[in-house]
């Protein structure tokens, strides 16, 4: 006779939760409801306990923090620590970023994310014309790493972590972070956060691409090598399918195209000759949050489920690290309208709360205005509001993965799973991610979808509250944020002052030597360090790579 | 759109076979944001709509934008921005769009845009500034009225 799933739960609590709990205790405050009732960081299925079932349940769910992790990637989830509250910020120049980011840390903020500009995305300098109008637009300008030293300043990095949204120069802003924390005596090994590195759905939905998918994987690949010697504590990658969701897709679509995405970095860490264990520990993913609220806490739980099972059986990993998928989040910035803008604010609150009903591991939610442009300060800080009310009153975090066994979630959570699975086998029929996007699968797949979802609005099938009903004939705009011009004055200046006093042989030395590298199959990794140490721009080298690698072009319709 | 030659006349070889082919769009994306949900959502209404759509794809220069302007002959251009460098890049094209004597396209601009900018916009010579949330439908008729005005 099998073992009863009271013995098995039994049997977690001393091998998973116990171990768990020693390291980081549970806190008072989560274990009773308002009212005084006692609320258990489990519960599982009751009442209908033959093996069978307990089977049954034991392969879909299982216990949290273990194999499929289908009900979170922690024991105790929430109940011992809260997810990271980060907000993506980042515009003008460094100063005026590490403002934001020092009032967002008084604030009770608990990680960073940085936004970078457009050009900095790209790998221009921002004096290059192609720079023209997006020098600190969408996020903070970065050429040099005078400008991250500034970027950081005070800003210790042995405590706070950092999440950094920089995909074809990743690289070079890891190793600008590398060069920052030396200079703070935080060697890289101490260093925790996490680098997008993602550049398959740059090509699929976002669009920072600079080289071709080749050597893109490559340079993905190096950062995993490197990281995986020297710092043991950083994501390497955040696998997103956040801009393809806000491209248009539906939640299986996300779900599958993310998944094949993560395939194909660990089908090219393997031909680069990597261990699996060695590198999938540190692969950490991104999702978006719609404000559809059942549906999104059953995506992350296929998610994960769907994640585990590929990196155990398909890739053979032996690591139970390996398996989980661990992901930010990211409330979905296309649902944000700019008629009544507070409205935003409701909707916001939904998909914040459907991310933690998720198990997500941390989180951004939107300010009210960026329907209109980048949020106010007052508004960045009544979306972080949001979330710190969602931790501290909602009573959400008292137990972990609390809508299990909804038949509803349970019954759309294979349904997501079924679907992204079968996303994933047709991709892997054509040959896989690089071939699917080549082809334009993916992409035509996100335009239907996205098509589809526009012309519900357009025929009143899909109501949206404030723009195609209940709309008013007045709409007060609030105050938004603009980046001043002075900003990119001062950037550009600080660029010529910087190339002005380095010393130009030790630029042109490492700029060379670099070039020569990217020649060989040499991990590029360490020669970006010394370049960025040699305070060499992130334009100066990524035309280094850009004569080595050529550059990607997009066809069009 | 006809493009005035250097004698300042008229180039009328687009106009010779059907008296109502139908019009061309160039739908483009300036600047280096990739947002292109809105211009991808947009192509399809406007070929539904029974016109002829041309799309630079993203990551355009203002330069190329109107050479595939001219290129391809269009009454109108469209173009879709994101990241808030509207006013250098779409000035750049309505000057470009001068420099080389193109005077008879619609300008229509799109995307994340403060109402505070509308009017320089507008004197720059776009004829609408369609902003977050702007149905298909106000496009499509302020397009036809914009059209029909010329005809």
């Amino acid at each position: 006779m099998a073992e009863s799933l009271e013995e098995r739960f039994e049997q977690w609590k001393a091998r998973t939760l116990e171990p768990a709990i020693a390291k980081v205790p549970e806190c008072a405050d989560r274990t009773a409801t308002v009212s005084g009732v006692p609320t258990d960081g489990l519960y599982l299925p009751e009442g209908h306990g033959n093996d069978a079932a307990t089977e049954a349940y034991l392969v879909a769910q299982g216990f949290p923090g273990e194999f499929p992790f289908t009900r979170g990637v922690q024991p105790t989830m929430y109940r011992s620590r809260f997810w990271t509250m980060r907000q993506y910020a980042g515009f003008g120049d460094a100063e005026e970023t590490n403002e934001r980011y020092r009032f967002l840390l008084e604030q009770g903020q608990t990680g960073l994310s940085v936004a970078f500009d457009l050009p900095t995305q790209i790998g221009y300098d921002s004096d290059h014309a192609l720079a023209t109008g997006e020098v600190g637009k969408v996020g903070v300008a970065i050429d040099t790493l005078a400008d991250m030293e500034i970027l950081f300043d005070s800003i210790p990095l042995d405590k706070v972590s950092t999440s950094m949204t920089i995909n074809s120069p990743a690289m070079v802003l890891l190793a600008m972070y590398i060069a920052v924390g030396e200079k703070q005596g935080v060697e890289a090994s101490r260093l925790t956060g996490t680098i997008q590195n993602d550049m398959l759905k740059e090509y699929i939905a976002r669009g920072t691409y600079i080289f071709p998918p080749g050597p893109s994987l490559r340079l993905t690949t190096n950062i995993f090598a490197y990281a995986a010697e020297l710092m043991p504590r950083f994501n390497t990658i955040s696998v997103s399918g956040y801009h393809i969701r806000e491209a248009g897709s539906t939640a299986a679509q996300e779900v599958g195209f993310t998944l094949a995405d993560g395939i194909a970095y660990i089908d090219a860490a393997l031909s680069a000759g990597l261990d699996v264990d060695r590198f999938a520990p540190r692969m950490s993913f991104f999702f978006g949050a719609m404000t559809d609220l059942l549906e999104e806490v059953a995506k992350f739980r296929a998610a994960r489920r769907l994640w585990a099972r590929i990196v155990k059986e398909r890739f053979d990993a032996k690591d139970p690290r390996s398996w989980m998928l661990r992901f930010h989040t990211q409330t979905c910035g296309a649902t944000l309208t700019a008629q009544q803008v507070d409205n935003n604010v409701v909707r916001v609150a939904i998909q914040a709360l459907a991310a933690v009903l998720g198990g997500t591991q941390s989180l951004h939610t939107n300010s009210r205005d960026e329907a209109l442009g980048l949020p106010t300060e007052e508004a960045v800080q009544l979306a972080l509001r949001t979330q710190q009310v969602i931790a501290h009153e909602s009573g959400v975090a008292h137990t972990v993965d609390p809508l299990a066994g909804s038949y509803c979630i349970e019954k759309l959570t294979d349904q997501v799973e079924t679907e992204a699975a079968a996303y994933i086998e047709k991709i892997d029929e054509m040959g896989g991610m690089v071939r699917a996007i080549e082809q334009h699968y993916p992409q035509n797949e996100i335009e239907q979808s996205s098509y589809r979802y526009q012309q519900q609005i357009e025929r009143d099938q899909r109501i949206i509250v404030g723009v195609n009903r209940y709309a008013t004939e007045v709409d007060v705009q609030p105050e938004i944020l603009t980046v001043s011009e002075a900003a990119t004055r001062r950037q550009i200046d600080r660029l010529s002052e910087v190339r002005g006093r380095r010393d130009s042989s030790e630029v042109t030395h490492t700029l060379t030597t670099l070039e020569e590298a990217a020649r060989s199959d040499a991990n590029l990794m360490p020669l970006i360090v010394d370049a960025v140490r040699a305070y060499a721009s992130v334009g100066e080298i990524c035309d280094a790579l850009r004569r080595v690698f050529g550059e990607y072009e997009e066809h069009t319709m | 759109m006809r493009k005035l030659d250097q004698a300042g006349q008229q180039d009328l070889t687009s106009c010779t076979v059907d008296a109502h082919p139908p019009k061309r769009i160039l739908i483009g994306k300036v600047g280096l944001d990739g947002h292109d949900r809105g211009a991808k959502f947009l192509i399809r209404a406007l070929r539904d709509a029974g016109y002829e759509v041309i799309y630079t794809g993203i990551r355009r220069t203002p330069e190329q934008i109107v050479q595939t302007a001219i290129d391809e002959d269009v009454d109108v251009i469209g173009l879709s921005l994101l990241s808030g460098a509207h006013n250098q890049l779409f000035a750049r094209v309505a000057e470009l769009l001068k420099e080389e004597g193109v005077e008879d396209v619609v300008l229509l601009a799109g995307g994340t845009i403060p109402e505070k900018d509308v009017p320089y916009l507008e004197a720059l010579g776009f004829r609408h500034v369609f902003t977050p949330g702007a149905p298909v439908s106000e496009i499509l008729s302020a397009l036809q009225q914009e059209l029909s005005s010329r005809e």
